[in-house]
C-alpha cells in the first residue's frame, strides 16, 4: 500500500483510468501544461499528450457542454473546474442537459462523465474561492454527488466515478488536498459511489459528515471521548447522492442521537435532507433532536482570518454541540 | 457554342447534384412540410398539444443536412429542424409520434413535449428547450471524433435570437481553437419570437461573428436552396479535411407564428406577413427545377401525391401507436453503475 495525499490519490485515479481506456479524457482551465492549479492533473498531459489533456478557454459552460457532447460520442470526460464557486455558468449544462439527458431520451442517451470541483473554505479563498455549493447538486435527480473524505475513498469513489455510465460531482474539499497522508490500497481500488462508511463506532450519539468535515469529526470526537466519556460514531456519508439511507438510520437507531455537521449554509443545507430522512426513518429510536452544525447564514466565506475562523466549522464547535446533544 | 452549352448547364450539375439528388431533395421539403401543415391539424383537432414550426426553413434545413452522412455523421438540432431531422434520417411516422407523445416515439417515449425530437438510432441528439445548449454538445462530439481521429463531421443548428446566447459565444471560440470537424448552421428568420433582428444581434450579421473565432462566416439566402447546399458541401469537406468550423448564416423566412401559443399579427406588419411567401423555398425550389427542365408538372403531381400518401399512413400509423405507460414514468433516471 502506498501512502498518498487526497491530491495524489486523485491524480492516481485519473492515471490509472486513462492508461486503462483510451476514452477517458481531462479538460479544464490550466490543467494541461501547468497540472492544474492545485496540482491534481500534474504530470498527465506529459503523458497523455494534447488531445487527452486539454488547456480549455475560461469557459466553464463550455467545459461542461463539451464534455457532456463527447460523453455522447462515447469518451469518458474527466471535466474540472477550477473552483467550485465558477461552476455557475456551467449550471445550464449541469441542470438542464446533463442531469437529464438520460431520462429525456428514455435511455438512448447516457452521459458517461465526471465533473471534478475543489470546494470549501479555510484555505483564505473568500467569498469566491471558498464556496461548499453543493446543494444546487444534490438537489438535481439525475446527478451523482460524492465528497471523499480520505485519500483511499478518494482514489476508489473518483474511480467508481470515472467508469459509472452516469454524470457524477466530485467534490474535492481543498483544505484536505494535503491535510494528511494515508494508506491507498494498491491496484484496482474501486469504492462504491452510494455507501456511507462508519469512520468511527460509537454509542453515544452519530455524527454524520463528509469531505473535510471527517477530519473534523473524528478529532471532535476523540476530544469528547477524552474529556466527557461520550462515545460518538462518526459516519461518512461520502456520496451524497444517492444517499446512503440505511447507514443513516442503521447508526440512529443504534445512538439515538444525530448531528449532522457541514460547511455549507444551514437553510436548505444537505443537512435538512438528512434530518428529514431521520425524521422520518427512524423517529421513534431518537432520544434528542436532530441537530444541524453547518455554517452560519452569510452569503460566503469573509476573507479576513478572524472572519473566517468564525465562519468556518471547527472540531471545537463540534464537540460544542455534541455535548449539548449528548445531555439531552 | 461552348458558351451556351456551359450556360445552359443546371446549377445543380454544377455543384455534381443529378437531377435523381435534387428532386429527392424537393420531395424532402415537400414531405417536411406536409408533416409540418398536418401536425398544425392536429393540434388545431386537440390531438396535438403545440406545435413549433419549420415553415419557410425546409430548404436551408434539407440543403446543410444534404451532405451530411447518415449514421455516421453527427447532428445536434434544435426545435425548428423537422427538415433537418427528416433529411438526415428521422421519419415522418418519428416525428409526428414524438408530437403525439406516444409510449413508443424514437425521441423520449412520451417524456418530451412537441418539437423535442431526437434519435439514437441517427445520431440525432435530443432537443432541450433552453437555447443554444445543442451548440455546445454538438461542439463535445467534433471534440470527440477530433480526439479519436476520427472522420465524422457534426451539424448543429440554431436561430439568430439564440446565436447570442453566451454559450453560443463558448462553443464557437473553443470549435475555433482547435479547428474541429463541426458546422454551425444559424437560421435567421428576422425574429426572436417578437424581437426583430436590429433588437437582437448587434451589427445585424451573424456570419460576421465567424471572423474573431478565426473561421469562415457565410451568409445565403435560405431561399436558394443550391446556395445553401453549395456553402454546407464546403463546410463538410473543410471539416473533413482538418480545417476546422464553418459558421453559415441562412436568411429563411417564418412563415408562420412563433408556436401554436402565439399570433405574430400582434407583432408583425400584415404587410410584411404578405411578402413572406415570396421567399417560401418551396415554390422557388420548384421552379429553379422546372426552368432547369429536371421538375415537370408530372413529376410534381407524382411526388405530392406520394407525399400525400405517405403523411396519411405515418399519421395513421402514429395515433395507432401505444400511449406511454405510467409504469415506465420513473426509469431511466440513473442507469447501471458501470457499463
Amino acid at each position: 500500500m502506498a501512502e498518498l495525499s487526497i491530491l495524489e490519490a486523485i491524480r492516481s485515479a485519473m492515471d490509472d483510468e486513462m492508461e486503462r481506456d483510451p476514452n477517458v479524457i481531462v479538460l479544464g482551465e490550466d490543467v494541461g501544461r501547468k497540472g492544474g492549479v492545485f496540482g491534481a492533473t500534474e504530470g498527465l498531459w506529459a503523458k497523455y499528450g494534447d488531445k487527452r489533456v486539454l488547456d480549455t478557454p475560461l469557459t466553464e459552460a463550455m467545459i461542461a457542454g463539451a464534455a457532456a457532447g463527447a460523453a455522447i460520442y462515447g469518451l469518458r470526460p474527466i471535466a474540472e473546474m477550477q473552483f467550485a464557486d465558477f461552476v455557475y455558468p456551467a449550471f445550464n449544462q449541469i441542470v438542464s442537459e446533463i442531469s437529464r439527458m438520460r431520462y429525456r431520451s428514455n435511455g438512448t442517451f447516457n452521459l458517461p462523465m465526471v465533473i471534478r470541483m475543489p470546494y470549501g473554505g479555510g484555505v483564505h479563498g473568500a467569498l469566491y474561492h471558498s464556496q461548499s455549493n453543493e446543494t444546487y447538486f444534490t438537489s438535481t435527480v439525475g446527478l451523482k454527488v460524492v465528497a471523499p473524505g480520505t485519500p483511499a475513498d478518494a482514489k476508489g469513489l473518483l474511480t467508481a466515478a470515472i467508469r459509472d455510465s452516469d454524470p457524477v460531482l466530485f467534490f474535492e474539499h481543498k483544505k484536505t488536498y494535503r491535510l494528511f497522508k494515508a494508506e491507498v490500497p494498491d491496484g484496482d481500488h474501486v469504492v462504491p459511489i452510494g455507501r456511507a462508511e462508519v469512520a468511527r463506532q460509537g454509542r453515544d450519539l452519530s455524527i454524520f459528515c463528509y469531505g473535510y468535515m471527517r477530519t473534523c469529526a473524528l478529532e471532535a470526537a476523540e476530544t469528547l471521548a477524552a474529556e466527557d466519556g461520550v462515545e460518538a460514531e462518526v459516519v461518512d456519508l461520502r456520496t451524497l447522492r444517492p444517499l446512503d439511507v440505511a447507514a443513516v438510520l442503521g447508526s440512529v437507531e443504534k445512538t439515538g442521537k444525530a448531528l449532522v455537521v457541514h460547511e455549507a449554509n444551514r437553510f436548505g443545507g444537505f443537512g435538512a435532507e438528512v434530518a428529514a430522512t431521520i425524521a422520518e426513518g427512524a423517529f421513534e429510536h431518537l432520544d434528542g433532536p436532530v441537530t444541524r452544525l453547518a455554517g452560519p447564514e452569510v452569503p460566503a466565506v469573509p476573507f479576513h482570518h478572524s472572519l473566517e475562523e468564525w465562519f468556518m466549522v471547527s472540531p471545537a464547535k463540534i464537540v460544542e454541540a455534541a455535548r449539548k446533544l449528548a445531555a439531552y | 457554342m461552348t458558351d451556351s452549352k456551359t450556360a445552359a448547364r443546371p446549377r445543380h450539375a454544377e455543384l455534381g447534384l443529378s437531377d435523381d439528388d435534387v428532386l429527392a431533395m424537393y420531395e424532402r421539403m415537400l414531405l417536411a412540410r406536409a408533416v409540418d401543415e398536418r401536425m398544425w391539424l392536429m393540434q388545431r383537432a386537440g390531438k396535438i398539444a403545440f406545435i413549433i414550426s419549420g415553415q419557410g426553413h425546409e430548404g436551408a434545413q434539407v440543403a446543410t443536412a444534404w451532405p451530411m452522412r447518415r449514421g455516421h455523421d453527427w447532428m445536434a438540432p434544435y426545435y425548428r429542424s423537422i427538415a433537418s431531422a427528416i433529411t438526415f434520417g428521422m421519419s415522418a411516422e418519428d416525428i409526428i409520434t414524438a408530437h403525439l407523445a406516444k409510449g413508443d416515439d424514437v425521441s423520449s417515449a412520451g417524456r418530451q413535449m412537441p418539437g423535442h425530437y431526437g434519435g439514437a438510432p441517427y445520431n440525432i441528439v435530443s432537443v432541450s428547450s433552453p437555447v443554444g445548449t445543442q451548440v455546445l454538445h454538438a461542439v463535445g462530439i467534433a471534440l470527440g471524433a477530433w480526439v479519436r481521429g476520427d472522420d465524422v463531421v457534426t451539424i448543429t443548428s440554431f436561430g439568430e435570437g439564440t446565436a447570442n446566447q453566451g454559450e453560443i459565444h463558448e462553443a464557437m471560440n473553443f470549435a475555433g481553437v482547435h479547428k474541429l470537424p463541426v458546422i454551425f448552421v444559424c437560421e435567421n428568420n428576422g425574429y426572436a419570437i417578437s424581437v426583430p433582428l436590429d433588437r437582437q444581434v448587434g451589427g445585424g450579421s451573424v456570419a460576421a461573428r465567424a471572423q474573431g473565432y478565426g473561421f469562415p462566416g457565410v451568409t445565403v439566402d435560405g431561399g436558394d436552396v443550391l446556395s445553401c447546399y453549395a456553402a454546407a458541401r464546403e463546410a463538410h469537406e473543410r471539416a473533413r479535411r482538418g480545417e476546422g468550423p464553418t459558421l453559415i448564416e441562412a436568411q429563411v423566412v417564418r412563415l408562420t407564428s412563433h408556436s401554436s401559443d402565439d399570433d405574430q399579427r400582434r407583432y408583425r406588419d400584415p404587410a410584411e406577413v404578405e411578402t413572406l411567401k415570396e421567399h417560401d423555398p418551396i415554390p422557388l425550389f420548384g421552379n429553379e427545377l422546372r426552368n432547369a427542365g429536371t421538375l415537370t408538372d408530372a413529376i410534381d403531381e407524382r411526388l405530392r401525391a406520394d407525399v400525400k400518401t405517405q403523411i396519411n399512413e405515418a399519421s395513421v400509423r402514429a395515433e395507432a401507436r401505444v400511449e406511454p405507460d405510467v409504469a415506465t414514468a420513473a426509469l431511466h433516471v440513473y442507469g447501471p453503475e458501470a457499463d
